[in-house]
Formats: C-alpha cells, sequence, structure tokens
C-alpha cells in the first residue's frame, strides 16, 4: 500500500511564538520542529506500509527553512518528502492549504491519505476533511486505532460519548488521534539516512494552482485586529502545612457547592 | 441572510453546542434554519425550535459516517450571504471542512465570538494557548462557515414550538460517502457529564497512577461533580477519552474546577481557563495552573486529597 502522511513543520512550541506586527502572521524561524501531533500519523503509516510491502510520502506546505522538522520525520523511516514551499502562500487560509497539499498528493498515487486531527500551531481542525473531499475520498476520521485487512480500512473513531467502528475501501483518508500508537524514536541509522532521501519542492504552478488564488490575498479572509485576551489573575496561594485542606472547604462553602 | 446552525444526534437529540448555536444565532438577527443529521423525534424538534430554530431540515444518514452527505446536502441549501455554524467537535468538523471545500469558501475555526454587522461578518478566535485574540472578518458574498467552540455562547430556550420540518433526501455520494459505521461503543460514564456539570473535579499525571486517580473519581461523587483528566492522564489509560479536559478534548466551563496534580500545560488550560473558580493542588510551586487558580495549594495531593475527602464527608 503506498501512503501519503500530511506533515507540517511548526516552531518549537517550547519558544513563545511571535506574530509579524504589520502581518499578524506568525514569524517562522529558518529552523522548525515537526509538529509532535504528527508523529502518530506517520507511525500508523509505517506500519501499513510495512505490513503490505507499501511506501511512505511525507506531504507538507510549508516555509522549507533548514527543512529540520521534514528530516525529522524522514528518519522516523518515511521514503521520501514532498514539500510545497513557494512564497506565494505565505498566510494562506486552511483551504488553501487543504486545495495545495490534494494537488501534492494528487501527484503520488497513493491508495491511503494519513493525517493529524489538527496542527499544533494554527490549530483549524478541517485540512484534512477538506483533502478528503477535494480527492473525492471517504474520510475516517478521529481514530483511535487504525487496522487494514485486503483493502479496507476499520477505525475506532472517537465520538462525544465513546467511539465508533467505521470502515471504508481504500483509497481513503484517516486523520489519527494521539492515543492511536506510540510513535517510534528514530535511530542513528535513521537519522543518517534521513540526509540522503529524495525531496521534492513543487511550486503552485508545478501544482497547477492559481496563483491567484493562494496567500493572504487569496484566501478570502482578511485579519483585522490582534490584541490580548482577558487575562485571569492569580488567586491566593497556600503551602500546604497539613490544613490546607480546610482553604478548599472553605471556598466550597463560598460556592455554595456544600 | 440565513443562519444554519448544524446539530448531530447525540444520545437521541440534539448536540447541546447546536442550541448554543442556535441562541447565538437567533441574537444575530435574521432567519435561523437548523440541519439536523440523525433519526429525529418530535422532542428534537421541539428542543430545536425553543432555542431559536425557525426550520428544522432533517438528513437521516443511517449507517453512514454523514460527513460527506451533509455537506453535499448542505451546499445545495445555503445562499449567498448566508451564515453556517459549526461547533468543534468530530462530525461538526468533518461537514465543514467538507462544505467548505465544496463551496470555494473559507472556514474560519476555533471561534470564540462572531459580530455581524450589515452583511460583514467577523470572527473572533483565541489562540497562543487563549492569550491572545485575533479578528477575522470574512471577504466576499459567503456564504460563510465557522467552528465554535463550545461554551462560547449560552444555550437559552424560550417556549417551546416545533418548527416546520423539512425532509432532505440522502444524496449517493458514492465512494467518497462508503464510510459506514458498523458498530456504536457508549463509555460507561457515573455522574454528570464533563461538557454539562456544575462541578469538576480533575487529576493530571501528579496524581500518579490510575489506582492513585480513584480518590479524584471519589471525591467528585462526594461533591456529584464530573470526572476530568488531562491528555497525559488518557493516553496513560488510566480513565477513558471521554473524561479528557482540554484543547484536544472537552471545553468546560464549571462553576468551580479542582485541578488535582495537574500541572497547567497550556492544551489543558485552553480547556477549563474559563471556569468560574478555580482550585488548584500541585506540589510545584511553579507550576503555570497557579497562574489562573483562584485559590492553590502547593502540596503533595496524595496528603491534601484524603484530608479533603474526609473533610466532606456528611457535608453534602
Amino acid at each position: 500500500m503506498n501512503i501519503a502522511v500530511c506533515v507540517k513543520q511548526i516552531p518549537d512550541p517550547a519558544t513563545p511564538y511571535r506574530l509579524d506586527p504589520a502581518t499578524h502572521l506568525v514569524v517562522r524561524p529558518d529552523e522548525q520542529v515537526l509538529d509532535d501531533t504528527d508523529r502518530y500519523g506517520i507511525e500508523v503509516g509505517l506500519q501499513l506500509a510495512a505490513a503490505t510491502d507499501g511506501s511512505v510520502v511525507l506531504v507538507s506546505m510549508s516555509p522549507a527553512g533548514n527543512l529540520q522538522g521534514i528530516r525529522q520525520a524522514l528518519a522516523m523511516g518515511a521514503d521520501k518528502a514532498v514539500v510545497v514551499s513557494d512564497p506565494a502562500l505565505r498566510g494562506s487560509g486552511a483551504l488553501v492549504t487543504a486545495r495545495v497539499l490534494a494537488a501534492a498528493i494528487a501527484r503520488e498515487e497513493v491508495d491511503l491519505v494519513i493525517a493529524g486531527t489538527e496542527s499544533t500551531d494554527g490549530y483549524s481542525g478541517v485540512v484534512p476533511q477538506q483533502v478528503a473531499e477535494i480527492l473525492g475520498l471517504p474520510a475516517l476520521t478521529f481514530a483511535r486505532k487504525v487496522e487494514h485487512e485486503d483493502g479496507v480500512i476499520r477505525v475506532e473513531r472517537q465520538t462525544a460519548s465513546g467511539y465508533d467502528v467505521v470502515t471504508a475501501s481504500l483509497p481513503a483518508l484517516v486523520t489519527v488521534t494521539s492515543g492511536a500508537v506510540e510513535p517510534r524514536y528514530p535511530t542513528f541509522k535513521g537519522i543518517m539516512q534521513a540526509k540522503q532521501k529524495p525531496v521534492d519542492y513543487p511550486t503552485c504552478a508545478d501544482l497547477d494552482i492559481d496563483p491567484t488564488m493562494v496567500g493572504v490575498s487569496g484566501s478570502g479572509q482578511s485579519i483585522t485586529a490582534v490584541r490580548p485576551a482577558p487575562a485571569r489573575t492569580a488567586g491566593t496561594k497556600v503551602q500546604d502545612e497539613g490544613e490546607a485542606h480546610l482553604e478548599i472547604v472553605k471556598m466550597l462553602e463560598q460556592a455554595k457547592v456544600i | 441572510m440565513t443562519t444554519w446552525v448544524f446539530s448531530e444526534e447525540v444520545a437521541g437529540g440534539p448536540a447541546s453546542i447546536s442550541l448554543e448555536l442556535l441562541s447565538k444565532a437567533r441574537s444575530l438577527g435574521g432567519e435561523v434554519a437548523a440541519f439536523y443529521v440523525g433519526k429525529g423525534s418530535e422532542a428534537a424538534w421541539s428542543t430545536l425550535g425553543s432555542h431559536g430554530a425557525g426550520t428544522v431540515h432533517h438528513l437521516n444518514p443511517g449507517e453512514a459516517l454523514p460527513a460527506a452527505a451533509a455537506a453535499a446536502a448542505l451546499a445545495g441549501l445555503v445562499a449567498e450571504g448566508d451564515l453556517v455554524l459549526f461547533g468543534l467537535t468530530p462530525t461538526d468538523r468533518d461537514v465543514a471542512g467538507r462544505l467548505s471545500a465544496r463551496l470555494g469558501r473559507p472556514v474560519l475555526s476555533n471561534a470564540v465570538d462572531i459580530v455581524a454587522e450589515g452583511a460583514t461578518v467577523t470572527v473572533h478566535n483565541e489562540i497562543l494557548g487563549g492569550t491572545t485574540v485575533v479578528e477575522t472578518r470574512f471577504d466576499g458574498a459567503g456564504p460563510n462557515i465557522v467552528v465554535v467552540r463550545p461554551k462560547s455562547f449560552t444555550a437559552q430556550a424560550s417556549e417551546a414550538t416545533i418548527p416546520p420540518l423539512v425532509s432532505v433526501t440522502l444524496p449517493d455520494m458514492g465512494h467518497a460517502g462508503s464510510a459506514t459505521v458498523v458498530a456504536r461503543h457508549e463509555e460507561a460514564s457515573q455522574g454528570p457529564k464533563l461538557s454539562e456539570a456544575d462541578v469538576i473535579v480533575s487529576g493530571g499525571r501528579g496524581m500518579g497512577s490510575a489506582d492513585n486517580f480513584r480518590i479524584v473519581e471519589e471525591i467528585a461523587a462526594r461533591l456529584g461533580a464530573a470526572v476530568g483528566a488531562t491528555r497525559a492522564v488518557v493516553d496513560a489509560g488510566w480513565v477513558p477519552y471521554s473524561m479528557q479536559v482540554g484543547q484536544t478534548g472537552k471545553i468546560v466551563k464549571p462553576n468551580v474546577y479542582i485541578a488535582c496534580g495537574i500541572s497547567g500545560a497550556m492544551q489543558h488550560l485552553v480547556g477549563m481557563k474559563d471556569s468560574g473558580m478555580i482550585i488548584a493542588i500541585n506540589k510545584d510551586e511553579e507550576a503555570p495552573i497557579f497562574g489562573i487558580a483562584d485559590l492553590g495549594i502547593v502540596g503533595d495531593v496524595h496528603k491534601v486529597l484524603p484530608k479533603l475527602l474526609e473533610a466532606l464527608a456528611g457535608r453534602t
């Protein structure tokens, strides 16, 4: 089975994000990391590919920078990467991102597309579904378990009150939650091999994407203001000397819970 | 302008987020239409009507995962200038994404407020862990699609009226609509539901183990509260995913939130920071949870919680 896994390079979440004051867009340093939530999809893809003698191609739309995040994903074992890093795409919304990813995936002739449920930085949480719609695929979303047998994908899909078992025939798209698998750590060999793996950099033109339909102006939405959210302030802090539970009781009385 | 509200059937009735959205839709003026996906019932129509739906369009998807068909049917109903509202829940996100791609219109997600001034719709959403609010305006004629975080608006029922019902034919989506639900599992939970609870007692990794987590459940039971957990706890398998509070779990707004052994990772804070009163117990004095707690107890949960449980005996 040939599998495409959507991945994203993001600024290191451990460092404070900065917004460009003029454009309101997140400042993306040259050195970005693999979004941690993508590691689960990569792992699912690698396991399914290994079981079916298939391959895994990573598909990403992000400024390439020094490609650190993509190399992290390749080091886990993916075969190659397609990185759409066209400067015209800067500031694109979710739908433009989905169009670009779908066009890049369509060139790869894959049986299965895998993505996380949402990125850690953008968090629109709708891009995989848009990709499925554009590619005409069934989408088995929010999977906490993924199985494959004879061209049929079977997932446990998280719901508000439990989970559903959902099936569909290939080709299909699956989004996975962080509970789906335990992602592997790259081996030293994997890290060395990642440096040699092929990375393709198509432009919008290569993907037949209309240049007037991308970026800030082509996304149909404009940021009009950015402001700090009303902040919540800390109240009292008590060191427990053995009686601090009584402070909780007092608060619960105040709130008329007891 | 018509404001459409997507409403998924959950446990036999409209999802609670859809009632919040209907109440907001009513306050925006114009027509309000619900698009209901599920088996449907008189009680469901009445609930939708009392929360603001002027009409109900009903699609019964049977055993199909409904997103592809629901998006196609909705795309045929909505007009330029309309607003289409979804909740930040799995099925709503599936339909919103597909509808956006189908209509070639943007979708603004993670919204906490919607402002309509004439034909201009601006959406407020929180980014960077809820520290920053971004206001984004839709350009072009619409329809405009918004995905809203639960608890952003208050559900308000008025007198019950059964709105006119329009039955929607299930479109044949071919392969794209072929995902099928073959089994449904409800995870048993006791006490009030997380999303509706007045009081929530939540535990984090600091509880140490699944066994030690039990006292969180005992205190919750004593207070008639719902039990919550952090992502680390559900990933570790101590409690089911349905109990997760946070960015990737449930967004809650109880009157009182008691955080036990929770350090306060951004992903968790986003899901509970709008609670009325926050009480936190953590042994790390520097834990970020103390930055938003009305009462912070710096101490060992394994010492404080047993004493609290004892003190609550006979008090509720």
